[in-house]
């Protein structure tokens, strides 16, 4: 399967990149690491007639804490973030996340940014980023502008982004004393879309949960958090209980479509049980005890 | 439509060529260069029979255009033998019986030398994960695996004698 024709552009600087994206309008595609964008041209599911390749723009690939954030440039692939000590450090649902996208062929070319913009709800980072409530930076012709995640994600494979925008930055917000995360998904296969998987990023006073945010993957056609789970959480110290009501309601507010991977009724079950399992691995690790998260 | 004219050095030869935008890598190696080694398996970012090293990377050459390598380097498995020396990979493959059928085998060995580039030492977990991108319908991976752990063996005893040589 070959793509369609379309016309190449690899600009070196992100002011060159800007101004093809002005030039070119809707029919251009940002390519950076392509490991969604070229499968969909070979299906022909994407028929974009011109590319622009952000890969040869120097400075992109960064992963580092700067002020209250730790900063993630457009070109920093899966791989880089598997192998960033201050992410297996400090952001274990980062962590958890990186570790189980797709495979490690593909995370060598795949970039986070790529994955957020792709706006896919089967994609991993858009649930983890609504967890860590990250920021998005958008660069276009008129500067900098900072996209709140709860903003970002419009429809299904439809971002917040105009067309004459590249997304620069992912800035999650540095987690406080208290705080603990975690990323858990159940596949079929390595390599597979998750079933269901859910993150969760939350924060203990003493043993009450004084802040949580969970986002869900794969399981509605936008990526979305499990608002009505959280509020069965906030303000009550964790239990068997307040972890099943949780579930429950995550598995009530989502949306799953009935498809290969299982029936509607049989995904929202799994999302019940990957809400307990991810939040009490959350407060275990805001607790400072171990935690395996990734696969479930 | 765009053509373009490329420059890739592969297995450390600098080749030369023309190719539209939509042209793949895998496409470029094996038509205008000739190097069939690297196979084509599923055509859709799956089973890593492709796989060749991009800039020091194992990735999938079905899954990014010739063009972005352009000024880049690319190892493919016809790369590895000195001459009539196999690499202990290949090695390893031959003595552990890791392969039947042989065509995921370029693609796996590919896969395994970038990996044991940067876990020289690996444990039998970290390698399944390691060829998690590569898929093998001969074999039960038992002895891909087997082949990976002898040629990490041999390798870890070569490389302390290129050290002092050298030093």
């Amino acid at each position: 399967m070959i793509p369609g024709e379309f016309d190449y552009h690899a600009p070196t600087s992100l002011g060159e990149a800007l101004g093809l994206l002005a030039e070119l309008g809707d029919d251009a595609k940002v390519l950076a690491g392509g490991q969604s964008l070229i499968p969909a041209m070979r299906f022909r599911l994407a028929a974009p007639t011109s590319l622009v390749d952000i890969n040869r723009i120097e400075g992109l690939s960064y992963i580092r804490e700067e002020g209250d954030y730790l900063v993630i440039g457009a070109l920093a692939r899966e791989s880089a973030l598997e192998e960033s000590e201050i992410v297996s450090e400090r952001y274990p649902l980062l962590a958890d996340t990186a570790r189980v996208i797709a495979d490690p062929l593909v995370r060598n070319l795949a970039t986070v940014g790529g994955n957020i913009a792709h706006a896919d709800p089967a994609n991993d980072h858009p649930a983890t980023m609504l967890a860590y409530d990250a920021r998005v930076v958008a660069q276009g012709p008129g500067g900098q502008r900072v996209i709140a995640i709860d903003d970002f994600f419009v429809d299904l494979f439809e971002n917040a982004l105009d067309a004459h925008e590249l997304l620069t930055e992912i800035r999650i917000p540095k987690p406080g004393a208290g705080e603990g995360g975690a990323y858990v998904k159940f596949e079929r296969k390595v390599g597979d879309y998750a079933i269901g998987a859910v993150a969760v990023q939350l924060r203990l006073a003493g043993d009450s949960i004084a802040a949580v945010r969970i986002g869900l993957t794969n399981v509605s056609p936008v990526p979305m958090r499990a608002k009505k789970a959280e509020a069965e959480l906030l303000g009550k110290p964790l239990s068997g209980d307040s972890l099943e009501a949780a579930g429950r309601a995550a598995a009530a507010e989502c949306d799953p479509s009935p498809d290969l991977r299982g029936p509607e009724d049989y995904k929202r079950d799994v999302i019940r049980s990957l809400v307990k399992r991810a939040v009490a691995g959350a407060a275990a690790r805001a607790r400072g005890e171990a935690f395996e998260g990734g696969h479930a | 439509m765009s053509r373009h004219e490329i420059t890739v050095t592969v297995n450390g030869e600098e080749h030369g060529g023309s190719v539209e935008g939509r042209t793949l890598l895998v496409h470029f190696l094996r038509e205008n260069l000739s190097l069939t080694g690297t196979h084509i398996g599923c055509d859709t970012t799956s089973c890593g029979a492709c796989t060749v090293i991009l800039g020091g990377r194992a990735v999938k050459s079905c899954t990014v255009f010739a063009v972005q390598a352009d000024g880049g380097t690319v190892e493919t498995i016809e790369g590895l033998a000195q001459g009539a020396e196999l690499h202990p990979l290949q090695e390893g493959f031959w003595e552990k019986h890791g392969l039947q059928c042989g065509y995921c085998t370029p693609g796996m060995i590919m896969s395994a030398k970038d990996f044991l580039s940067r876990h020289p030492d690996p444990t039998e977990d970290e390698i399944r994960q390691g060829i998690s991108g590569n898929l093998c319908r001969c074999t039960g991976y038992n002895k891909i695996v087997e082949a990976i752990q002898y040629a990490a063996e041999k390798m870890r005893q070569e490389a302390p004698a290129e050290e002092e040589v050298t030093a």
